[in-house]
């Protein structure tokens, strides 16, 4: 999130307010718990490794909202280095894969109850981001990072699909065996 | 005992289709009670029975063994016009294919429900109207259905099951052949008939389509072998997806 709020300082120097303010419009109902502090302790670390630079507005008391930042060079190379960057969050599922595994072999669990359980959790989410996506207002940016939950959602879905099928056999052979 | 406020209740449900060595079982001793106002999805693999069960709800096909209410009366048991005045009158179907008539304006199909229940050409007419308005489709409503996408297709079929203000509202597939958009289309709709305390059964293998719903059902082989609640459980996960230092 740090890359974020140094590409948003690209525009123009900002208060952190502001800064927050536009987080959250993006973000919809996805930026809900981010709290007022949060967005000054990340613009204190990004001044601390020089990325960022405060000046405080003339002839004003010493108080977090008063201070605009802007980027420093080493933050605008940053953000370039940013934007060619294809980092991409791996997906997580091994934990998952393994609880079913060492359910199996030790007997602990069904994985097939497994996999309907952590179903009905995925389901739920669904609806929660759905629900949020189809209450946003016309033209939210936030709707289009709501899809990509709701996509993401659904190809875990088919993933534990596949997974009951692959589960379900091994205990039809078991009880043919 | 009689549940005086479940829209839909079946009992020992079972619809065999075939006979002798070829007879399949596609509903296979079901219990089922949706309450009024309930949104209830079904899912289930191509074959599990999810289709037959919705047409046994809706009085289209008859059981060969059990019981199947609607608003506390047993319409299995009942002659096939007086199911036919019933199914006109207290269920609207939505389909996959939309079965719209395509020689009628998308207004006339929406009125056509309400004036074969014998409601006068005005009332038909005012409800339809109201009812483009509510699935977005005022400016459609001359139009022919082959001059609409598939999409406002569908949210027609939608307002004509609405037409004579249905106690139950069955919908078999209702997003199998729209694309993405058309599907938010309709998941809008079912969201405002969700909210509006429509009960509503909605057979799909869309996960989309049944998380629009208050409850899930899962069909294997003609059985349920899942009911999970949907509705009222939110974890407040969503808006603690992101951190500023995630």
């Amino acid at each position: 999130m740090q890359d974020a709020v140094l590409a948003m300082l690209a525009k123009e120097p900002s208060h952190g307010y502001h800064l927050r303010a536009r987080l959250q419009q993006s973000l919809g109902p996805l930026g809900a718990s981010m709290n007022p502090g949060q967005i000054y302790v990340t613009l204190a670390r990004l001044e601390k490794a020089g990325l960022v630079v405060c000046e405080r507005a003339d002839g004003l008391p010493e108080r977090p909202d008063r201070k605009v930042y802007a980027l420093t060079p080493a933050g605008q190379q940053r953000v370039a280095a940013w934007l060619t960057e294809v980092n991409w969050p791996k997906p997580d599922l091994a934990e998952f894969h393994l609880k079913l595994v060492a359910a199996a072999a030790a007997r602990l669990a069904d994985p097939v109850e497994l996999v309907a359980a952590q179903r009905r959790e995925l389901l739920r989410r669904l609806r929660e981001v759905q629900q949020a996506a189809l209450a946003e207002p016309a033209g939210s940016a936030a709707v289009l990072l709501l899809e990509g939950v709701v996509l993401r959602l659904q190809a875990d879905l088919r993933w534990l699909a596949a997974c009951e099928r692959a589960w379900s056999k091994v205990d039809d052979e078991a009880e043919d065996a | 005992m009689n549940v005086v406020n479940a829209a839909v209740r079946v009992h020992g449900l079972v619809k065999n289709h075939g006979r002798g060595q070829g007879r399949v079982r596609a509903v296979d001793e079901v219990d089922l009670e949706v309450p009024e106002g309930q949104t209830l999805a079904v899912m289930g693999p191509s074959g599990c029975g999810k289709s037959t069960l919705l047409h046994l709800l809706g009085g289209l096909e008859r059981p060969s063994e059990g019981e199947v209410w609607l608003a506390g009366r047993r319409i299995d048991t009942l002659s096939e016009r007086a199911l036919a005045r019933l199914r006109r009158r207290s269920v609207g179907f939505v389909f996959q294919a939309f079965h719209l008539v395509e020689e009628l304006s998308a207004a006339e199909n929406v009125e056509l429900p309400a004036l074969l229940a014998g409601r006068s050409r005005r009332e038909a007419r005012r409800r339809a109207s109201l009812l483009l308005e509510r699935v977005g489709l005022t400016g459609r409503a001359r139009h022919l259905p082959s001059q609409l996408s598939g999409g406002q297709r569908q949210r027609i079929a939608i307002a004509r099951a609405l037409a004579n203000e249905p106690l139950v509202v069955l919908a078999d597939e209702p997003t199998g052949n729209l694309d993405t958009t058309a599907t938010l289309d309709v998941l809008r709709i079912f969201e405002d008939l969700r909210s509006a305390g429509q009960t509503l059964v909605i057979v799909t293998h869309d996960e989309r389509v049944a998380a629009t719903a208050d409850r899930l059902i899962s069909m294997r082989d003609g059985m349920f072998v899942d009911d999970t609640r949907l509705a009222g459980t939110g974890t407040g996960w969503l808006g603690g997806l992101i951190g500023l230092e995630g």
